[in-house]
């Protein structure tokens, strides 16, 4: 779980809650604990933030380099900003470049605007229930990159190969469906 | 997925925003230069204000909103979440920066207060931060629809000494709730004039059903990284950076205390030739009726 700033210790909850006892969460603060995780969670927070901490503790660089070498990640709201490839309108932040997409930081509006929804989402059987405060969206992306929902025509969450990338916050609801795919991700690898 | 399937403005989302925010520093700006320094150096939002809090006691007078121009202005300039402050009991500045489109409302002790009632928050879609010195207080604002608590401490002094004690007081009391029955939790909640089921949410987490932050005379990396260590989910800085010697350099350290606030060599190598914090005042010298703290009920 990168740990740097945000919604960390309801992830790391909702991650023990899908875990229920067969693995471990470890929070990362600084660099040398990213090789040994067997995935990789990063949370919603403030995306400009936590990719500051990023590269201040070279904690980017390590998981650029377990990203490469198929560790699964599970990126939530900033998180998804963090790994895109490209951040519409902005010249000040640098994304990791994980997830071949192109993002659109608070494409949904301000505060004001964040809202609860009930989505479709492929694969699963009945709607989810998912939370977007001030959200991104995927505004574009490579054939690669797989669509797994989309809300008022905009994409909110996909996944390629070992990369989930999800515009909303599965640690704040008690469904854990998304968890799941990803904990069978760590599994299969 | 129709638009008007969307809830907007649920406890959830007010909550949940706030909860974005921990972790990180929350920084007091006057202008939209002052922003883009505090968004460099990593803060999680910037708070819009007219002065900071150690201008705003000098200058005396009645403290408002800030101008609106200059709080677009702000939100123009970054990607940031942007809080502005209120006065206490003023919803109709509440009302005006909601339609700003601001992130957060701070209804703030540090501005003049208009009416000895706050700010009814459960009405806005907006979420609402309130000051607290203790734990009745804190509560009385959740009551009222506050999604985030901040100890009030004392704004513009540079001396952390309030808000270390709020914090202490904040605590001890979620602490004693602990292992009481029922009947022991009515009483509490009649003595500290707050919402019963509030005060037995809080005995059951052990901790305040809403984030808390720390605030109010926060000059250093050092007093950032105490507020940590008390178990503060993240801090609020106001003159603390904008009246030190070099801001964008006490801006980064304290951003860089918040996350390394457990380790004392990183916070010894973080607060190493910093120039000069904010002269401050000691807050022995404040007459009671001159605090800020003791705005609010």
């Amino acid at each position: 779980m990168i740990g740097f700033q945000g919604a960390v210790s309801e992830h790391v909850s909702a991650m023990e809650r899908a875990l229920a006892g067969r693995g471990s969460v470890v929070e990362v603060r600084r660099s040398g604990v990213v090789p040994d995780c067997d995935g990789l969670v990063l949370p919603g927070g403030e995306s400009t933030t936590i990719s500051r901490h990023l590269d201040r503790t070279g904690t980017g660089e390590e998981i650029k380099h377990a990203a490469g070498s198929g560790v699964p990640i599970m990126a939530t709201c900033a998180g998804l900003v963090i790994i895109s490839s490209e951040v519409e309108r902005e010249t000040r932040f640098e994304p990791l470049g994980l997830l071949d997409v192109k993002v659109k930081r608070n494409a949904f509006g301000s505060q004001r605007e964040s809202f609860e929804a009930d989505i479709d989402v492929a694969g699963f059987q009945s709607p989810y229930h998912a939370v977007f405060i001030r959200a991104p969206a995927i505004t574009d992306r490579s054939d690669r990159v797989e669509v797994l929902a989309k809300v008022d025509g905009l994409t909110v969450a996909v996944r390629e190969e070992n990369l989930i990338g999800l515009a909303f916050h599965p640690e704040l609801t008690t469904d854990l469906r998304f968890h799941d795919i990803f904990l069978d991700l760590v599994r299969e690898g | 997925m129709e638009l008007d399937k969307l809830r907007f403005g649920t406890e959830l989302l007010k909550r949940g925003f706030a909860k974005m925010q921990k972790g990180g520093v929350i920084m007091d700006v006057t202008t939209a230069e002052q922003a883009i320094i505090a968004e460099e150096a990593g803060a999680v939002a910037v708070m819009a204000l007219h002065a900071v809090p150690a201008d705003i006691r000098k200058m005396g007078g009645v403290a408002r909103m800030a101008d609106p121009k200059i709080i677009q202005e702000i939100i123009d300039s970054v990607t940031i979440p942007v809080m502005a402050k209120v006065r206490i009991g003023h919803f109709v500045e509440a009302q005006i920066l909601e339609a700003i489109g601001v992130d957060m409302i701070d209804e703030s002790e540090v501005l003049t207060p208009v009416d000895e009632f706050h700010v009814i928050k459960s009405k806005f879609t907006v979420p609402f931060v309130c000051g607290a010195r203790n734990l009745g207080e804190a509560l009385r604002r959740i009551k009222e629809g506050a999604a985030m608590i901040r100890t009030k401490g004392e704004a513009g002094t540079g001396d952390v000494r309030e808000a270390v004690r709020h914090m202490n007081l904040i605590m001890g009391q979620i602490r004693t709730l602990e292992g009481m029955n029922e009947a022991e939790l009515t009483m509490t909640a009649r003595d500290i004039q707050a919402d019963y089921t509030l005060v037995c949410e809080c005995a059951e987490m052990q901790r305040l059903p809403v984030v808390n932050f720390a605030a109010g005379g926060i000059a250093t990396p050092a007093d950032a990284a105490l507020m940590m260590q008390m178990k503060a989910d993240g801090v609020f800085v106001g003159s603390g950076i904008f009246k030190s010697e070099n801001p964008s350099v006490m801006a980064r350290a304290i951003v860089d205390a918040v996350n390394n606030y457990d380790d004392p060599t990183k916070l010894f190598e973080i607060s190493k030739g910093l120039g000069d914090p904010m002269k401050g005042i000691d807050i022995g010298t404040i007459p009671e009726e001159e605090k800020l703290q003791v705005r609010g009920w």
